[in-house]
């Protein structure tokens, strides 16, 4: 297993059960970049009770309250030793090579030979920052989600924060709150409440059965994979963190950033259409949690059914910002993660350079992954999600090696 | 949903495999549109337009089409055609009409009836350059449809709104592109 986070250890627990010999390789410590690699205020989207691991359910006084990443870390630690994982901390693998039959993989604490590799590094380790920000003067401080901290390491004055996914929306709060005034540059983004009818969203997401819906099921598997992270923040409050939030705390919202010409931010004019496209989904799906809730006779179990305000167009966008006149600091790209495969090498990845995989079994024999959005389920990468999807791939991979110890014994 | 009984005319079968068969060969979807211009006298020109190149080679329509552009005469023109601004508010609305019928069609609403409105405001201090902070193009457009067909408001929204995200007029419209013009 390459990662020791939820995702790797998962897998161990299930090979352990099976009694497949395996190691957990880890760059860092366990839970490395929740401890590494995250913002300070950062919550889990998740409520608590629903950030469950194998064998190990929330037991907290909260079970309505949200993870920090600190109590994430903590949580994985400990599901690490309940399932008894064989971890090998500060252990950064550099490379993994197919030789016949087997993997080489070499790691800054020696090689290891083994016939199946399970790559659980996750789906964010590099911070996908678009092109055009070669373009930002010298002038501007720029930040991604990976050296965010809080608002005070950023200078003083405006702050252009751009995307409109979890990220986006909840450093534009923070940041916002701390007194810098925030634009917020918007694209196709996806709206949710936090709470509906009385529940967390994200139990409807659960109980109606959605987030179960399994990669082999969906239309669309490339849009569904590639969908951002919807516009929720995890708060004692439990309050909506939507685009009319941001409006009513002053922050001022902008289309899509198409390019920065001549020191100059130019502003998507489709700010519209973006607001319809997300407020008909939000209805759409809002709909179905409804129509769950009638066929399944919950409806009196649960509030009534709400609709929300459609998204406030701003009386005046501005299609352009002089990053040079000094309104603007600093940017900070929220534009979304991919994963690094630098070490990785078997020739598994696509054109654009995603593992090619099918419900993560990867397009190379004895090689497997877990932890990437939509992987086998809706639910693939969040914490919860990880448990079923592990059981299956683990299920495929014992296969592979009974069936590779058949051949080999017939040989 | 009747979804075999809806024709809207359009070949959705077609597009759905062009869409798969161009995902391997990024190259034949490399595409270059076409028009040529000639000036008359005055603001009046003629444009037409017959060829274009695409899957990998030059194409052609079945016929070649003349556009007569001009300016109306409070503007001291012949006004022997419609201004080009007027020709970008074609382009906009006829593109967000083929979206409508291809989605719809897709999504298995049939049509009775699609309308549109177009108006784009501007300021033509811009223009005649009698204040150099106001643009000269359109500072704002708006489309207003009118569809009849098989399917809820919502639906119908839904429609208009993937119309636009699918509009290669809406996009140019509202983004930049890189525009270079030289002289031979």
């Amino acid at each position: 297993m390459i990662g020791a986070g939820h995702a790797g250890l998962a897998a161990s627990r299930f090979l352990t059960d099976r009694s497949i010999d395996h190691v957990v390789l880890e760059r860092g410590d366990v839970a490395n970049s929740w401890r590494r690699e995250r913002w300070d205020s950062l919550r889990l989207l998740t409520p608590n009770w629903q950030s469950r691991l194998p064998g190990l359910a929330y037991d907290g006084p909260e079970p309505d309250g949200y993870m920090s990443a600190g109590e994430v870390a903590a949580l994985i630690d400990r599901f690490a030793r309940v399932a008894n994982a064989p971890v090998r901390t500060q252990t950064a693998v550099t490379s993994v090579r197919p030789a016949a039959d087997r993997y080489d993989v070499t790691t800054s604490a020696g090689g290891f030979r083994c016939r199946c590799v399970l790559l659980a590094s996750g789906a964010c380790n590099v911070a996908s920052v678009p092109g055009v920000s070669a373009g930002v003067p010298p002038s501007i401080a720029q930040f991604t989600p990976f050296d965010y901290r809080n608002p005070d390491r950023l200078p003083e004055g405006g702050v252009l924060v751009v995307g409109g996914s979890a990220t986006g929306v909840q450093l534009a709060a923070e940041i916002h709150q701390s007194g810098r005034p925030v634009t917020l540059s918007v694209g196709e983004h996806v709206r949710l409440p936090r709470t509906y009818r009385g529940r967390d969203v994200l139990w409807w997401m659960d109980a109606s059965g959605l987030w179960n819906q399994r990669y082999d099921e969906i239309d669309d598997l490339t849009r569904a994979r590639r969908l951002p992270s919807p516009q929720l923040v995890g708060t004692p409050q439990r309050s909506t963190l939507d685009l009319n939030a941001l409006t009513a705390m002053g922050v001022a919202l902008v289309g899509r950033l198409a390019t920065i010409r001549d020191g100059r931010a130019l502003f998507s004019g489709g700010l519209r259409n973006v607001f319809a496209l997300a407020d008909l989904k939000m209805e759409r799906l809002l709909a179905t949690f409804d129509e769950w809730a009638r066929a399944t006779g919950r409806d009196t179990d649960v509030a009534a059914p709400e609709r929300f305000e459609p998204t406030r167009v701003p009386a005046a966008s501005p299609l352009q910002l002089d990053l040079r006149a000094g309104a603007i600091r600093s940017i900070v790209w929220a534009t979304g993660f991919h994963p690094d495969y630098g070490w990785l090498d078997v020739p598994v990845l696509d054109e654009k350079g995603q593992l090619r995989h099918d419900g993560g079994v990867v397009d190379a024999p004895g090689l497997y992954a877990l932890g990437l959005p939509v992987l086998r389920r809706r639910k693939s990468t969040f914490i919860h999600g990880i448990e079923d999807d592990a059981r299956d791939v683990i299920d495929h991979l014992a296969g592979y090696l009974a069936g590779e110890s058949a051949l080999a014994s017939r040989a | 949903m009747a979804t075999m009984a809806v024709n809207n005319g359009v070949n959705v079968q077609a597009l759905l495999d062009a869409r798969e068969a161009l995902k391997g060969a990024p190259e034949a979807a490399k595409f270059t549109w076409k028009a040529s211009c000639k000036w008359q006298n005055g603001t009046h020109s003629e444009s037409k337009v017959k060829g274009f190149f695409g899957l990998g080679q030059e194409q052609a329509h079945k016929t070649e089409t003349s556009f007569s552009a001009d300016h109306p005469e409070i503007f001291a023109s012949e006004d022997k055609g419609v201004t080009p601004v007027e020709y970008m508010l074609v382009g906009l609305a006829s593109c967000l009409t083929a979206g409508v019928a291809a989605v719809a069609q897709n999504r298995g609403i049939q049509l009775r009836s699609v309308e549109s409105n177009v108006e784009g405001k501007m300021d033509i201090r811009g223009i005649l350059g009698i204040d150099s902070d106001v643009r000269n193009g359109y500072d704002d457009i708006k489309v207003t449809f009118k569809i009849d067909a098989d399917a809820s408001k919502k639906e119908i929204e839904a429609l208009v709104a993937q119309s636009q995200k699918r509009s290669a007029v809406y996009d140019v419209i509202t983004n930049p592109v890189n525009v270079t013009v030289e002289v031979v």
